[in-house]
């Protein structure tokens, strides 16, 4: 049975649009996504500017002026986040979002430590309470010295340490839905699957949701319940991990055959061919 | 076409390179592959000339290389670096990005060599003179190997080409890369992460790990998990998506 059908889903996506003003009219970068999610780990996949980012930004109240956010229905755990000021009441508190790059997303001239201390301060907590918790939350996401991490600087870590703290930051408010869009993709590859080990830990412990937004069809194959495939700001199918290689959209199978593979010799890798069909085809069920 | 011998390369105190040797014959296609920090790209800064502190012995086409090499070093060597939002100057045309190295080295016809390396390259006439930002990631790369072509040398050293693109982009860009090695007999060197990558494009590779090889090995035994050093090991679980195949049985699409 798909969750789908559970009762209360945790996020009820229907019909999402973002929508740009440009010189040359409105551009669409999601255009009428639906999805419903309960405490599951959803993969977002898609390739730049297939809006995969925008959705999460959109969820998060994020999306950057002068960019739109319309929809039929956006709904988080029975709130209803398109009335005015409900994401800012959510955000930092039962949904947090851990970005892509923390050499951009920390706060350069703040220590690490304070600005954990900071997220648990909106979350309530506060004095030694706050402390406690962030140093717990640094030894969960795997920090060996997290007193030496909680005094850092971020330029003072290596990208895969400054990635475990955000995570750490992000989880210590206790979400109920954590989006991470891109968690792994500045860090180096050995050290990508650690990260993401830690993440994947923490979320199945806390019984939380998760939406790994990615391009890395094999990361989110392996880490994730769920697939969701991204083509110009639509879902245009859904996977099971273990089915993907049964996927039938010619896009996906397109994604899967364009890698270069260790088990065998191409002379050519297969390029992928788009449609223009596939702009216009309706989402599956 | 390239010897190098007990290459060493210090920063400081630290040595980024440590006693490293390799041999790549002309026409061959010759993988570095390690995680970041390893030396790979340090390797090849010193092939290209970027990098002139190191000390051992380096023999391109030929001629014994020093540090500083001379303006006609780079009709023999070029290189494609990783980012393609960062390689091309944001204020500069595609057409002035591709005629500077021509003019640079005093060569003639410079309208026609950068028609041919657009078309050379699968770029359309029409882009040549748009700036890098009105370009996708792929046009851009594509841009970027136009300019180390359009002096047309011999050698072509590439520093993880397509870890910034989507896969379907990369598909492309490899496929041209290896179009070009064919048609221009090419010899290359192409540092990766990414083991599927190096394999599907070089015979042979090195691995190297804290500024050393620690081990050679033909893409053959690399398809045949012929590789006996951990590091290698590790490499092949992450980036190709090895251990994902494995688990839910993506092997046996299509």
């Amino acid at each position: 049975m798909s969750p789908l059908l559970a009762p209360s889903p945790l996020l009820v996506i229907d019909d999402l649009r973002v929508t740009f003003p440009t010189d040359a009219g409105p551009v669409e970068a999601v255009r009428g996504l639906s999805l419903t999610m309960g405490r599951e780990r959803l993969g977002i996949v898609g390739e730049s500017g297939s809006g995969k980012s925008m959705t999460g930004r959109a969820v998060m109240g994020l999306v950057p002026v002068p960019g739109r956010v319309t929809a039929r229905r956006l709904v988080f755990d029975g709130i209803d986040l398109t009335a005015p000021g409900s994401v800012a009441r959510l955000r930092g508190r039962r949904m947090t979002m851990v970005m892509q790059d923390p050499r951009y997303a920390l706060n350069p001239v703040m220590t690490i430590g304070s600005q954990i201390l900071e997220a648990c301060h909106i979350a309530g907590l506060s004095g030694r309470a706050a402390r406690e918790r962030a140093l717990a939350m640094l030894t969960a996401a795997g920090l060996g010295e997290p007193e030496r991490v909680f005094a850092a600087y971020p330029h003072q870590v290596s990208g895969g340490m400054g990635q475990r703290a955000m995570i750490a930051m992000m989880l210590a408010p206790g979400p109920d839905l954590l989006i991470a869009d891109e968690p792994t993709s500045a860090l180096d590859a050995t050290v990508q699957r650690q990260v993401m080990a830690v993440l994947d830990g923490l979320v199945r412990e806390r019984g939380m949701g998760l939406i790994l937004i990615s391009h890395d069809l094999d990361l989110v194959a392996e880490f994730c319940d769920r697939v969701l495939i991204l083509y110009a700001g639509r879902v245009v199918e859904e996977c099971r991990p273990g089915e993907l290689a049964r996927a039938r959209h010619p896009y996906t199978r397109g994604l899967l055959a364009a890698r270069p593979r260790l088990d065998r010799t191409q002379a050519l890798l297969p390029v992928l061919r788009r449609d223009p069909a596939w702009l216009h085809e309706e989402s599956p069920p | 076409m390239i010897a190098v011998e007990a290459l060493r390369v210090t920063f400081g105190g630290v040595t980024a390179v440590d006693d490293v040797s390799f041999t790549v014959a002309r026409g061959e296609a010759f993988g570095l592959v390690g995680e970041s920090g390893s030396g790979k790209s340090t390797v090849l800064r010193v092939l290209s000339g970027l990098l002139r502190s190191w000390s051992g012995r380096v023999t391109i086409d030929g001629e014994v290389q020093r540090p500083v090499r001379p303006r006609s070093f780079a009709r023999v060597a070029q290189m494609v670096f990783q980012d393609p939002y960062g390689s091309l100057h944001p204020r500069h045309t595609v057409d002035a990005t591709l005629a500077e190295p021509a003019l640079v080295q005093g060569l003639d016809r410079i309208d026609q060599r950068v028609a041919q390396a657009l078309a050379d390259v699968g770029l359309d006439g029409a882009v040549r003179f748009r700036y890098p930002h009105q370009l996708s990631g792929g046009q851009r790369q594509r841009v970027a190997i136009a300019r180390a072509l359009i002096l047309e040398p011999s050698l072509l050293l590439l520093d993880e080409p397509t870890s910034a693109l989507d896969v379907s982009v990369q598909a492309e860009v490899l496929n041209l890369l290896a179009g070009l090695r064919q048609s221009r007999g090419l010899t290359m060197v192409l540092v990766s992460h990414n083991l599927a990558v190096v394999a599907h494009m070089c015979e042979r590779l090195a691995v190297m790990r804290d500024g050393a090889i620690v081990e050679h090995l033909s893409a053959a035994d690399l398809r045949a998990g012929r590789a006996a050093h951990p590091c290698t090991r590790a490499l092949l679980g992450v980036g190709t998506g090895d251990g994902a195949h494995r688990r839910h049985g993506l092997r046996e699409h299509t």
